[in-house]
């Protein structure tokens, strides 16, 4: 589903100016990464995706709903949102529950319902702890339960905000998998995240975010490797392209496989 | 500073067994030391331990011996060790106080429940506040702060203690690279100009690999490596158990394994590392 952001502005009851003039426009089945320093606006953006802030200028389009004319509870129908923090956003006794809650919310039928939670266990690897307490889980996994509650949501259009923090190498990889996963079935993706090098593995696109305005928008292999607007927006380029400018070499490689590719051609085997 | 001696623990609800397996290791004054490893392999609870969280707090099931600026650790109260050592926890919330309205007021709670003298205390508290990065945010309250912000905070409200062993876990959960940065090098400079010793529990192992004297590599409570950065996460046994590698290390294997490079020398960790394995 297309979701287009357009020249939104908005200010917390603080004063504060989160989003100045922000626009955006994320076709259907993209896979886009935002990042940005702490406080640039990317969680306040995000929140505009699902309703939960509206624009005090400007509009958000998702599909062709206007956000400021649905309810949060219609806009769940079309955006999952994952939380940072997973205990904003956890609430039942079990972990089968958790899951199901979204789905059930959403008017799916019951026999629907046990697909997509088992589905969306399995994805997470959390189908052993379906009868677990949620804060009986560590962190990690009570991470991935908050992934699984909005995959089994079946949005077209699904926000993670920071996904792989507190993940150890196999939880990363894991989540990279499903965002892979997702992709191939035409949804929607949209990651905020500091972790750079995640970003560039996972997401065709970036969108570098500065002072509540948007630095740099384009295909991540170019937005990742622009140096003086990553310093500008406080994020350093990912390990590949530290390694293959500090080495000369033409390519700006997003992966470690693209770095190793370009190695072999720069030096003719 | 450290000594860690058979160390067994088994929390009160632990079905799985112990967390920690007869751990022993020494850690020198000054020295930054990195546990890194999988979700469960015991690194949170190793702080604990060091910190009298376990077992004063978790309670549980101890033996084996576990020595920290000169305390016995198992036989000495939570509060006779608080001027001394800093526990960070990984997520900030956990170490807000709730108690104070103001970041100014949240760093300086420490000092004053040791009883520390005002005229003492300001310039300590500005110093803390200035070294976590938190300028300017002296008088807004500690629950209208960003993640990232609450997590300079509970770095402030530790280190304005200047506890002689810093115990922290993962302090850059939240932060962004450039914030993370800062935070590794505060450690660096708290344990390189001041001699606090630093023990450290992070994933960022591009950051571990740079900035620690020594990396301890945990799996299902046991220690499985002890060294200098690189020898610990160069090794492929390592990596096969969990504990990652930096894409630096990714880059050489694969280089290597498709026959780019020739040599068997130890991989590199780090960019500087990897430049010159590249360049040889």
């Amino acid at each position: 589903m297309k979701v287009s952001v357009e020249d939104v502005y908005f200010s917390y009851p603080s004063g504060v100016e989160a989003l100045r003039g922000v626009s955006l426009t994320i076709e259907v089945g993209e896979a886009v990464a935002i990042l940005g320093e702490n406080g640039a606006g990317k969680s306040t953006l995000a929140k505009h995706l699902n309703d939960l802030l509206r624009p005090s200028a400007g509009r958000v389009l998702i599909g062709d709903w206007d956000t400021r004319e649905h309810s949060t509870a219609q806009m769940a129908h079309r955006v999952g949102y994952v939380f940072q923090n997973p205990d904003d956003q956890l609430f039942e006794r079990a972990v089968r529950k958790e899951v199901a809650f979204g789905p059930r919310n959403l008017g799916y039928a019951d026999a629907e319902v046990e697909q997509f939670v088992a589905q969306a266990l399995a994805q997470v690897g959390l189908e052993a702890e379906a009868d677990t307490h949620p804060y009986d889980l560590p962190l990690s996994q009570r991470k991935l339960l908050a992934l699984a509650a909005v995959l089994a949501m079946q949005t077209p259009v699904i926000i993670l905000d920071e996904p792989t923090t507190g993940q150890d190498a196999a939880g990363v990889a894991r989540i990279g998998r499903i965002i892979e996963e997702l992709k191939t079935q035409g949804r929607t993706v949209i990651a905020i995240s500091h972790d750079v090098d995640f970003c560039a593995e996972h997401f065709p696109r970036a969108v570098l975010m500065a002072q509540a305005q948007v630095l740099a928008d384009g295909p991540a292999a170019v937005v990742l490797s622009d140096g003086p607007n990553l310093a500008h927006a406080a994020v350093e380029p990912p390990q590949m392209v530290r390694l293959a400018t500090e080495l000369g070499m033409m390519a700006r490689p997003m992966t470690v496989d693209a770095f190793v590719d370009a190695l072999a051609a720069e030096r003719g085997a | 500073m450290i000594h860690v001696e058979n160390l067994t623990y088994t929390y009160p609800t632990g079905s799985g067994g112990p967390a920690l397996r007869n751990i022993s290791f020494d850690v020198p004054e000054g020295q930054f030391v990195a546990l890194v490893g999988p979700n469960g392999a015991g690194k949170s609870t190793l702080c604990y331990a060091l910190s009298g969280f376990v077992p004063h707090f978790y309670n549980g099931d101890i033996s084996g011996s576990v020595m920290v600026a000169g305390h016995d650790i198992v036989k000495t109260e939570l509060g006779d060790l608080a001027g001394e050592i800093g526990l960070i926890f990984s997520n900030p919330f956990n170490q807000i106080t709730g108690a104070c309205y103001t970041v100014r007021d949240e760093v300086a709670f420490g000092l004053e429940n040791l009883g520390v003298p005002r005229a003492e205390m300001i310039p300590r508290v500005e110093e803390a506040i200035d070294l976590a990065g938190l300028d300017g945010m002296e008088d807004r309250s500690p629950y209208a702060l960003s993640g990232g912000q609450q997590q300079r905070l509970a770095i402030a409200s530790v280190i304005v203690m200047r506890p002689r062993v810093l115990v922290v876990d993962e302090p850059t959960s939240q932060l962004d690279p450039v914030g993370s940065r800062e935070v590794f090098e505060l450690l660096d400079s708290l344990s390189r100009s001041g001699g606090t010793t630093v023990v450290l529990v992070e994933q960022k192992l591009e950051w571990v690999a740079v900035h620690a004297d020594r990396v301890i590599a945990m799996h299902e409570g046991q220690i499985i490596a002890d060294g200098e950065p690189r020898a610990v996460l160069a090794s492929a046994e390592v990596e096969r158990l969990g504990v990652g590698s930096t894409r630096y290390t990714q880059a050489a294997r694969l280089a290597r394994r498709r026959g780019l490079v020739t040599g068997d020398g130890v991989l590199p960790v780090t960019l500087d590392q990897a430049v010159e394995y590249f360049e040889s």
